[in-house]
């Protein structure tokens, strides 16, 4: 049986994030080297602060200054450091419970080693050279030699200059990605310019692309069965959109293809003809470019249009 | 409980609170959790309930890459007080606000909880919807359209089976826009709209034009779901849920009917067959459905039985479907004017209700007894659908 098909797939995106009133206080306040909390109903104080009372649901809005010093409260020593992480350097995560604070904040305590972290070592805020009003404001926890603040935190308003209403969170996933052993023979007859689906054993219908089952019977596709390399157009649309990363001139027409044989029609551009001239039902074939993994585009073939009743149960 | 007969048989489920949010492009002062907690809280007041009221929270929201948020419901908790109870999340593509609130119906109809808040959104400006759906596959032949030419080969489809005329979607759009206008929710307010306007805007997708498409939004939508005795203390009139259900079936199969999907048709006949609907088109007095390019409106009115195939476009194009018609459809504006994706179906549901609590304001349609909501999504995957009515159901 020949190798399956993979590929990596890199899913990433600059997501947006409006902060609301509590957030954008808390990042702003980093920015200015200040970590403000939140007073929940029976008067803890949360660092980072949140919007809503976790026990009581009520709204929260009495925010408070906490020290930039505190108390690792657990760890997990970080060997191997990963992209996008705030050390290059192995180091600690840790929660830290500020001074004045109930609860802990997560972050990364710069250490030479796991021997020098302990639960209950005292650390500070290094705060990054350049902030921005984001979490990575702090650069990292460092250890720290000061006993704890005894004062209450005291009240703060919250009011910055110029404050940060959002954020952008960078998002990325990194996949292996593997179409299976179906499409694998239809992506790899393609190279061969030939199109070959499967056949289920059950309703007979042949699948293209073949998906390995046939989502109507729920059993296996085995039988492979090429089709085309003519069909008809079923129904299509004239794009006037660009479409990203599409290098197409508008208007361009936009079609399903009944190849001959296949049961299902996919999807493919028509060329060769003026858009405004392309109908349901014109017989079309593929034109390949060199080095093009599917068809570049179709083109009429030139024999009569197909009779509506030929292909409707395909539109 | 006045008999045992009654553990036999489900609760009636009453809609009692009901709130949204606002609708707009984008809401940059609020949080996710702001702007969920902000229709919740509407919702609350609505059924001059508090959150100690609430046994449990249902929500749901499109795919997760949409503000990429992975399990958005974990977070959100705190904001919609759901510490110490049951929190569930559904998630069937555009279909998730109805879908959610029957999975919520549910819970109250089985009596597994008395009261829930079930509460769907969306805050695409997070995100780029179009971004999240087109993931770059390897080895996959890509996407040669938008969502536009997604849905534009079917919508031609339709023309060519029932023989409408061209300007059936535009007569869609101008009415929907229009009524958006009597809506304070609703999110495109286009003061001055006409159909020249509508049928001059650009051809973006032929057959579909700009102004036949949908929006995107940012906004919430709750309601809240009780029992009889629930019911009974509701300050407001409840809206009954007379019937619910939802379908699925593949995206792509041998014989998929993309023009008027089978699991349209048997979604809405088993709501049919519980709220005892013989003739939809005459016992059914509105409906707020899920059309997100114009043309869907007489495409959904045959899937849904309110006519025979062909019959939908001539229902659109005689003005049965207008605020003031025989059968009025979508008089909050609809998806066309207001598209939170994940809230959309939820909003389709809580209009309908509305409707029929006679609170729907200025939209409101004069004698409303039973008004069917319905949404669907995933490339017509999945459909979901209820239908409330003024009077609790007899049986």
């Amino acid at each position: 049986m020949p190798e399956v098909l993979k590929a990596p797939l890199v899913v990433e995106f600059p997501f947006t994030r409006s902060l609301g009133p509590v957030q954008s206080a808390f990042l702003t306040g980093l920015r200015e080297r200040t970590v403000l909390g939140v007073k929940t109903t029976d008067g803890k104080v949360m660092v980072p602060p949140v919007e809503y009372d976790p026990v009581t649901a009520d709204e929260l809005r009495d925010l408070v200054e906490v020290e930039p010093t505190g108390t690792v409260t657990t760890w997990a020593w970080n060997p191997e450091p990963r992209r996008g992480q705030p050390l290059d350097a192995p180091f600690a995560w840790v929660l830290v419970k500020l001074d004045g604070a109930d609860t802990g904040l997560l972050h990364a305590l710069d250490a030479p080693g796991p021997d020098a972290v302990t639960t209950g070592m005292r650390v500070r805020v290094r705060w990054a050279a350049e902030r921005t009003g984001a979490i990575t404001d702090i650069a990292c926890f460092e250890p720290y030699e000061g006993a704890a603040a005894e004062a209450e935190p005291a009240a703060h308003d919250g009011q910055f200059d110029d404050a940060v209403s959002g954020i952008v969170a960078e998002a990325r996933l990194d996949y292996v990605y593997s179409p299976g052993r179906a499409q694998t023979a239809y992506i790899n007859a393609l190279a061969d310019r030939r199109t070959v689906g499967e056949r289920c054993p059950s309703c007979r219908k042949v699948y293209v692309p073949p998906r390995g089952a046939c989502p109507t019977c729920g059993v296996a596709t085995t039988d492979r069965v090429e089709v085309g390399p003519a069909g008809t157009v079923t129904t299509f649309c004239i794009v006037n959109v660009k479409a990203k990363n599409l290098d197409i001139e508008l208007p361009y027409v936009y079609a399903h293809i009944a190849l001959d044989g296949a049961d299902l029609a996919l999807h493919g551009r028509i060329a060769g003809i003026p858009y405004d001239q392309v109908r349901m039902g014109l017989r079309v074939e593929p034109v390949w470019t060199e080095g093009g993994r599917y068809p570049d585009h179709y083109r009429p073939t030139g024999e009569p249009d197909a009779d509506y009743d030929t292909y409707k149960e395909l539109v | 409980m006045s008999s045992t007969g009654h553990a036999t048989h489900k609760e009636p489920v009453a809609v009692v609170g009901i709130g949204q949010t606002k609708h707009v492009a984008a809401r940059k002062d609020v949080s996710i959790a702001g702007l969920v907690r902000e229709a919740a809280q509407r919702a609350l007041e609505d059924a001059q309930l508090t959150w100690a009221d609430i046994d449990a929270v249902v929500i749901g929201k499109a795919p997760d890459f949409f503000e990429g948020v992975m399990m958005p419901e974990l977070y959100l908790a705190d904001a919609l007080g759901a510490v110490g109870k049951p929190m569930l999340r559904v998630h069937t593509a555009g279909s998730v606000g109805g879908s959610t609130a029957l999975v919520a119906s549910n819970l109250v109809a089985s009596r597994v909880h008395k009261t829930v808040l079930t509460l769907a959104f969306e805050k695409q400006s997070e995100s780029n919807a179009m971004w999240g759906l087109s993931l770059p596959i390897p080895f996959t032949q890509p996407l040669l359209a938008g969502a536009g030419g997604f849905f534009a080969p079917h919508v031609r489809a339709y023309m060519r089976r029932t023989g409408a005329p061209d300007h059936v979607g535009s007569l869609v759009a101008y009415k929907d826009r229009r009524n958006a206008l009597k809506n304070p929710y609703a999110h495109l307010h286009e003061h001055g709209i006409t159909l020249e306007k509508v049928q001059s805007s650009p051809m973006l997708w032929d057959p579909v034009r700009y102004s036949e498409t949908c929006p995107s939004s940012d906004g919430a939508c709750a309601m809240i779901l009780t029992d009889r005795a629930g019911a009974a203390r509701s300050p407001q009139p409840p809206a009954w849920m007379h019937g619910g259900a939802m379908r699925s079936e593949p995206t792509m199969f041998a014989g998929k009917d993309f023009v008027s999907p089978q699991a349209g048709k048997d979604c809405a006949a088993d709501v049919y067959r519980q709220a005892g609907i013989g003739d939809p088109r005459r016992e059914i007095d509105a409906v707020e459905m899920y059309v997100p390019f114009s043309w869907y409106e007489p495409m959904w009115l045959e899937n849904l039985g309110f006519a025979d195939e062909g019959g939908g476009w001539k229902l659109t194009e005689s003005g049965v479907t207008e605020l003031d018609g025989d059968l009025p459809v979508n008089m909050s504006g609809g998806v066309l004017s207001t598209n939170p994706i994940g809230a959309s179906g939820m909003i389709r549901f809580a209009e309908a209700a509305l409707q029929v609590r006679g609170q729907a304001g200025e939209h409101q349609v004069d004698g409303a007894r039973k008004v069917l909501g319905h949404a669907y999504g995933g490339g017509s995957q999945f459909f979901s659908m209820w239908l409330v009515g003024a009077q609790p159901p007899t049986s």
